[in-house]
């Protein structure tokens, strides 16, 4: 038996297919993930996302503390609110993790992913030994996250006036505390949306509200979808402690100038020794479906392999992210002993519902 | 719950068939296209060409996983369901009917009868869930 959200059992009652998922059970879908995918694209669905993890850091010397935490530049953050993406590293540059953190001053907010939970926090602790800061889980919190085009005036819909107001007056990338609850205009699917931090006694509710408002409920499978359209990384399957930012097509997450964050000196090294590889798109409109590990090749030669691939239900063709040391205009990948050809492209895929890499 | 229909013959592997003379039709099971979540594309065989039973006859592709179907008796494949090339959700709407995968031509049409019957392989699913 996995551990379980405060939802377990309105996914149970909806008819979900529970999974496991880092030691979790989650829904992966309620029915057809493809139909959760359309259905977030053109309307507004709701995850369940209560399995990852929210970390409060407090201190007085929290933001030279995630200033040595983290490749991105807490310093950059001007908005109260405001969100940073940020990968976090080892000494050899290798990805930790990565995540999101909120500038809510005193204590600044952050969401981990759930299945580097306790390696996260053990760094984050070790990190912050010199620091006067202290890192604090919030597994008293459920994170609902309500995507697509119509996410936020049907959050509305079924919200207080005072809630309300809080998301008219946000910007994209920004959150603000309202009522106990942290909502944000974040996420993980390439649409319009709220990541909303909430009291754990409020999630059943809540939940219950936003599904009687006509959201969808959507599982794990199509948030994949989705991120990989959008050409988002998955950690452990897009990077990991292995590979750099550089060559997880994060290099605008990294702010070396005038900064000494862990990993800093191995990003320098790297950037000047040249040559590593790179996180690329691949797009593959002949029928068929690009997964993870399939070797990629270049001009016949081998030069990588699929970190994540999936039918695109928005772009009705397959796509993938793929670590390569080269690219050409001679791409394929090797599906069953078959050479197949695809066209290298930066992501992301889609955005607001439409496509926009160009070959 | 998936429906095991009875009129039909299946392969621990998930496939069924329907014998009508020397011609089997082939497709796969609602518990398998549940299991598989939504088929996004199938890879038929050839016509014409002809496989001993167990051998990798075709692949469907979900959104979770890519999948073999092996051929359930000897035989020789005489017409694939084209509709799938573009209606792949076909296997999950209507598995035992529109969503067929192919038909072979059977050697020996008397091997469909070894092939397990609608409560041994409910068994055998049930045992997988289990």
């Amino acid at each position: 038996m996995g551990n379980k959200t405060l939802l377990f059992e309105n996914h149970r009652a909806l008819g979900a297919k529970m999974v496991d998922f880092s030691g979790w059970d989650m829904p992966i879908h309620y029915g057809s993930q493809i139909e959760e995918h359309h259905g977030v694209r053109q309307g507004v669905g709701v995850f369940d996302v209560s399995h990852m993890t929210v970390v409060e850091i407090h201190g007085h010397h929290v933001v030279d503390f995630l200033d040595r935490l983290l490749a991105n530049d807490i310093r950059r953050l001007k908005l109260p609110g405001q969100a940073m993406y940020s990968a976090m590293l080892n000494e050899q540059g290798g990805v930790i993790d990565d995540l999101i953190v909120y500038s809510t001053g005193d204590p600044y907010l952050a969401v981990v992913n759930c299945g580097t939970r306790d390696k996260d926090l053990a760094w984050m602790r070790q990190v912050a030994a010199p620091f006067d800061v202290k890192i604090i889980q919030r597994s008293d919190f459920a994170i609902l996250a309500v995507q697509g085009p119509e996410a936020l005036a049907r959050s509305k819909q079924v919200m207080s006036s005072e809630k309300c107001a809080v998301i008219d007056g946000l910007k994209v990338f920004q959150g603000a505390w309202v009522d106990g609850w942290f909502i944000a205009r974040t996420g993980y699917t390439g649409e319009r949306g709220l990541e909303i931090i909430l009291p754990g006694s409020d999630a059943v509710s809540f939940w219950e509200l936003l599904l009687a408002a006509g959201v969808k409920p959507i599982g794990l499978g199509a948030r994949d979808t989705l991120r990989l359209e959008a050409g988002m990384n998955l950690y452990g399957s897009d990077m990991d402690e292995s590979v750099s930012p550089l060559e997880s097509n994060m290099a605008g997450t990294i702010h070396l100038e005038g900064r000494e964050f862990i990993g800093a000196e191995a990003i320098r090294q790297q950037q000047a020794v040249a040559g590593y590889h790179e996180l690329v798109g691949l797009v593959m409109t002949a029928r068929g479906v690009l997964r993870a590990h399939y070797p990629v090749f270049s001009e016949g030669r081998k030069v990588g392999e699929i970190t994540s691939g999936a039918f695109s239900p928005t772009l009705q063709h397959a796509i993938a992210l793929a670590r390569v040391s080269e690219t050409s205009d001679d791409m394929s990948v090797e599906i069953r002993g078959k050479m197949q050809p695809v066209d290298c492209v930066e992501p992301p895929f889609v955005r607001n519902g439409s496509r926009v890499y160009k070959n | 719950m998936s429906e095991y229909p009875t009129n039909l013959r299946y392969v621990a592997t998930h496939e069924w068939v329907k014998l009508e003379e020397d011609i089997v039709l082939v497709g796969i099971s609602d518990h398998a296209q549940d299991a598989l979540g939504d088929v996004v594309y199938v890879e038929l065989p050839e016509i014409d060409t002809s496989y001993q039973a167990g051998d990798e006859i075709a692949v469907v592709e979900s959104v979770k996983a890519a999948s073999d179907i092996y051929a359930p008796v000897a035989g020789t494949v005489i017409e694939v369901n084209s509709e799938l090339e573009d209606a792949p959700e076909l296997v999950n709407e209507s598995p035992y009917a529109q969503g067929w995968f192919f038909k072979m031509k059977a050697d020996d049409p008397a091997a469909v009868e070894g092939l397990l019957g609608a409560d041994d392989y409910q068994k055998v699913c049930e045992t997988e869930d289990s």
